[in-house]
């Protein structure tokens, strides 16, 4: 007990000599973030941008996987604060705004012209009238699909649902997967959920549904799980979905093994790092499947935050100020192959990129994703009931009713 | 069912034996083996199909990689900084506990002795939330302090049992005698019996460095990021990034069984000794 | 399990000295015992009490616990997820017994002396040794759907290869296999060494009574095996209800949920993305302490009775 309560007081003052030691040279700003290798890379990049900028600024980055940041987060915020965190806008922050962990930035919106230059992220920053983080960067999501595959089949972009499941027919007759997935971390069959909840009954109906105000029972969501059935009872998708990554599923669509993904602007450079160039790799809007509802569509934003316990505050709202700055999105997001939240920054030149531009600004209204605009607890159950759907869509009723009764449990 | 011993059996018995036992342990071993193929793999290989073939080259790089390009080395690092002081503390506090609870009498000796037992089989889950909060409440969230203190207390329930089951074991008169000469009872312990617990101490060492090293819940709740987390964590945390990269998770998962190997190869009587206690005797 | 004997009488206090001189045999225990029984309530004792009063409460572990009495259990009792994972406890349970007999069986097959035999003992053993997180990367490699080793080999026994980890029937099966691998080399070891110490003599006489076969392992040889059943079991049955890693490492849970076992479902409900209801996991928790205690008690008891008989 002795030896080793000894030992712990004297690791923490080591600790604290050393921290002590580095600031009378730099002041240290600690970052904790999930950045993919790619994102990495060009964070890295903007990162030393900063310290060039502030020379006297030492800035720290710790990154985590992806998938396991999630869990961290709320681990550090409470034990361990860093004095900037990666986050999402929208449901995702509320928890960690209404507990207080996040600091408000109003401020640093409002002494850079944010307001103005980042105003189509106003809506999803701001919870009780007051800005809690900057985004950075926000992609598309749609139909990335094998023009060679298209090609061997015979097959033509399809114009409708309709269109789409014909296709897939001849897809299967080919040996193709029509759709790929890979569901094992969840999200990745969300993403289909809210582009079939999306274009069967459009944005409104699918923001009140996340927002708790519909019941899972409605009829208008077994309308769109019935289309979605369509897709699935056929056996139109990758078999064994629920026991790969994401990643696994890409490689198959460049191999040829399968003809679509529903998947995010990030999948991009994991598609070309595979082989494939922009003349074998296309891009799909989301297909129509009620004719007549507007198009609506799902580009999250990815964010970046102060937590309240941060050290150096002041050195951190510097950096928000200057990840929010169009010259800094503009470089950052050629680097990360997406879309600059900054409106007068400019999107980069590659026909991926550009077509979300294209996409995302003349659509009716642009959904973060589900497991941002649900609740944490309603989306990890949703979540399942949607791989579920996908491995045993004649379980659609009873999947329904827990959903439902969930939402029941969950929206007080 | 006693096996007639092999040399009395006849040639047939003898020769289908001699085949059967490698055999038995290639099947045994099948998915070790072809994950260690798998870790000196050329990527170019997994992406042709090559999963089971011989690797085209053997790609030594890869162990390089994992090393070079990944904190391995850091996880590694916070695992011995776990697993030593963890050792350490946990035999320093069971002999000291064994040695109470098997040279005194006193009214709550049974007691205590089986709430050390029965904490030994307690679900971690129950313990989680309130342990977690202890230890981000102390400051000692993310140190290695924080999971050294609580593998400490953990695992000195079961080698309290371990310490005075041994102890008992040993020739009471020793001790008689020294306290019929006065030797003072903090000496006896030191002195006298200390010196006669090394086997157990050598077996319960080899035993603990196994079980903190492979431990993997209490290294989640208690520990996050590469400064502090063991290569359990690690491990998982890096099979996140490594998705499709079998050559690499396999790599890592042999660098971090490794200690424990070694540890079991070069001390494999203590090892026995220990994980075997209480199965000979009735 | 019991080594025996302490007198327990005789102890005469010597005459004179200091006040320590002469009240350090009742003393003593109490400071050996000191930092050991400390450490032991801070750490295991207490905690336990305190997540039994936590499962009354609703806590997100960020703002205020809120009194909410047994609506914790009410939820729990009416949760399918709590019975999936109930259901895996008890599969986990009952299969994980196998590594009982099959480690039993390794043990006498391993119990020859031919040369080179300590070597294949410790190959055998090996498993053990191994980190459950890096066991349970090795089975998910050897699962995998199209390159796995056991896909392939299945499919090309019957055409088509079984993706175990995506099957929602399946899954859990494949997980204790995978569990069972390292447990089964240790039930196998315990058996050898119990195997080392079966006297030769007994075996010669029930051979010459005519025992041979099963009849000599059920009437002479697992008697005396016993002490090393008693602890594979105890062991077995713990490894069971710990099921922690294995699926946490392999599917963390899914494919929606048809893994999970209270273990992991409990660190899901209080600590992962999307939970952090600490009283609801601590509910769970109460649930699994106490299947765990049922087994505690029975050890106990039959380690008592040990005890009191002199072992």
């Amino acid at each position: 007990m002795k030896f080793t309560m000894k030992s712990a007081l004297a690791g923490v003052a080591i600790a604290a000599l050393m921290t002590g030691s580095a600031m009378a040279e730099k002041r240290v700003l600690k970052y904790n973030a999930d950045f993919d290798p790619a994102p990495l890379a060009a964070f890295e990049a903007l990162i030393a941008d900063f310290e060039a900028a502030n020379p006297d600024v030492d800035v720290q980055l710790n990154n985590f996987d992806h998938e396991g940041y999630k869990t961290a987060i709320r681990n550090f915020l409470t034990a361990d604060s860093p004095d900037l965190a990666n986050w999402y806008a929208g449901n995702r922050m509320a928890p960690f705004v209404k507990a207080g962990q996040f600091l408000d930035v109003t401020d640093v919106w409002e002494a850079n012209n944010l307001n103005d230059e980042l105003a189509s992220s106003v809506g999803s920053m701001t919870i009780d009238g007051k800005k809690w983080g900057v985004p950075y960067t926000y992609y598309q999501w749609g139909i990335y699909y094998n023009k060679d595959v298209y090609k061997a089949a015979g097959v033509s972009e399809p114009k409708n649902w309709d269109e789409f499941i014909a296709n897939c027919a001849k897809f299967k007759a080919a040996g193709v997967d029509c759709l790929t997935t890979g569901t094992k971390a969840l999200w990745p069959g969300a993403g289909i959920f809210d582009y079939m909840n999306l274009r069967t009954n459009g944005y409104e109906f699918h923001m009140d549904l996340t927002a708790g105000k519909v019941a899972w029972t409605d009829d208008r969501v077994k309308k769109t799980f019935a289309e979605w059935a369509k897709l699935v009872t056929p056996g139109y998708v990758t078999a064994n979905h629920a026991a790969i990554d994401w990643q696994d599923a890409a490689a198959l669509l460049v191999q040829g093994k399968a003809a679509n993904y529903v998947m995010g602007n990030f999948a991009v450079a994991v598609f070309k790092e595979g082989g494939m160039t922009n003349d074998t790799l296309g891009f799909l809007v989301f297909p129509e499947v009620t004719a007549g509802v507007p198009r609506a569509e799902e580009a999250p934003t990815d964010t970046i935050h102060i937590p309240a316990g941060a050290k150096n505050v002041e050195d951190a709202k510097k950096f928000l100020a200057f990840v929010a700055s169009a010259d800094v999105q503009t470089k950052l997001n050629a680097a990360l192959g997406q879309l600059p939240t900054n409106s007068k920054s400019t999107a980069a030149d590659d026909p991926f990129i550009q077509a979300g531009f294209q996409t995302v600004s003349t659509a009716q209204g642009v959904a973060q994703f589900f497991d941002r605009d649900a609740p944490a607890e309603m989306a990890k159950i949703g979540m399942e009931g949607f791989q579920e759907f996908m491995v045993r869509p004649e379980n659609v009723d009873a999947i329904l009713d827990r959903l439902e009764k969930a939402r029941q449990r969950i929206y007080k | 069912m006693f096996p007639t011993p092999i040399a009395k059996a006849s040639p047939p018995v003898q020769w289908l034996y001699a085949i059967a036992l490698p055999l038995a342990l290639f099947l045994w071993l099948l998915p070790l083996l072809g994950v260690a193929l798998t870790s000196v793999r050329p990527a170019s290989d997994l992406a042709q199909g090559n999963y089971f073939g011989m690797p085209s080259t053997f790609a030594w790089g890869n162990y390089l990689d994992i090393f070079f390009n990944t904190p391995m080395a850091k996880y590694m690092r916070n695992s011995f900084y776990v697993t030593l002081p963890t050792v350490a503390g946990t035999l320093a506090l069971s002999c000291m506990a064994g040695f109470a609870l098997a040279v005194y009498k006193f009214r709550s000796n049974i007691f205590l002795f089986f709430m050390f037992v029965a904490g030994n089989f307690v679900p971690f889950q129950i313990l989680m939330v309130p342990v977690r909060e202890l230890t981000v409440q102390t400051g000692l969230y993310n140190t290695y302090s924080g999971l050294i203190l609580f593998h400490i207390a953990f695992q000195t329930g079961f080698c309290t049992l371990f310490m005075r089951n041994f102890i008992k074991a040993l020739p009471y008169e020793l001790i008689e005698s020294a306290r019929v000469e006065g030797v003072s009872e903090l000496r006896i312990f030191w002195h006298i019996v200390l010196p006669l617990m090394r086997p157990a101490i050598a077996a319960l060492a080899v035993l603990v460095f196994t079980f903190i090293w492979n431990e993997y819940f209490w290294a989640t709740v208690l520990t996050q990021g590469a400064d502090v987390q063991p290569v359990t964590a690690g491990l998982f945390s890096l099979n996140g990034q490594w998705i499709a990269q079998w050559q690499l998770v396999s790599a890592g998962s042999i660098v971090a069984a490794m200690p424990p190997v070694l540890m079991f190869f070069l001390m494999q009587k203590h090892f026995i000794a220990g994980l075997t206690l209480g199965a000979t005797k009735g | 399990m019991a080594v025996e004997s302490m007198p327990t009488n005789g102890m005469r206090v010597p005459n004179g000295g200091s006040w320590w001189k002469r009240n350090q045999r009742a003393l003593a225990p109490w400071i050996f015992l000191a930092p050991g029984v400390l450490m032991f309530l801070l750490y295991v004792i207490s905690p336990i009490l305190q997540s039994i009063w936590l499962s009354f409460y609703d806590w997100d572990g960020l703002g205020e616990k809120t009194w909410l009495g047994l609506a914790n259990y009410h939820e729990l009792f009416d949760d399918r997820e709590f019975y999936t994972s109930l259901r895996n406890n008890v599969i986990w349970l009952v299969l994980f017994m196998l590594a009982v007999p099959i480690g039993l069986f390794i043990a006498i097959f391993l119990n020859q002396t031919v040369t080179g035999m300590r070597v294949y003992k410790s190959l055998f053993f090996f498993p053990f040794v191994i980190s459950q997180v890096v066991v349970g990367l090795i089975f998910s490699w050897f699962y995998a759907p199209n390159f796995g080793l056991l896909y392939k080999l299945i499919e090309w026994l019957t055409g088509s290869g079984i993706a175990f980890l995506a099957d929602p029937d399946k899954v859990t099966y494949a997980l204790v296999a995978a569990g069972l691998w390292p447990q089964i080399a240790y039930c196998m070891i315990l058996y050898l060494t119990g195997l080392n110490n079966v006297s030769p003599d007994q075996i010669e006489a029930a051979r010459l009574d005519g025992a041979r076969g099963w009849k000599m392992l059920w009437y002479v040889i697992l008697p005396q095996l016993r002490p090393a059943t008693f602890i594979a079991v105890v062991v077995t049955v713990i490894g069971a209800l710990r099921s922690f890693d294995i699926v946490s490492i392999m599917t963390d849970g899914g494919p929606f949920g048809s893994s999970r076992v209270l273990s992991f479902y409990m660190y899901e409900q209080a600590l992962s993305e999307y939970g952090y209801r600490m009283g609801y996991g601590a509910a769970i928790a109460v649930i699994l302490f106490a299947i765990m205690m049922v087994f505690i008690t029975g050890f106990i008891w039959k380690m008592i009775r040990d005890e009191r008989s002199g072992g």
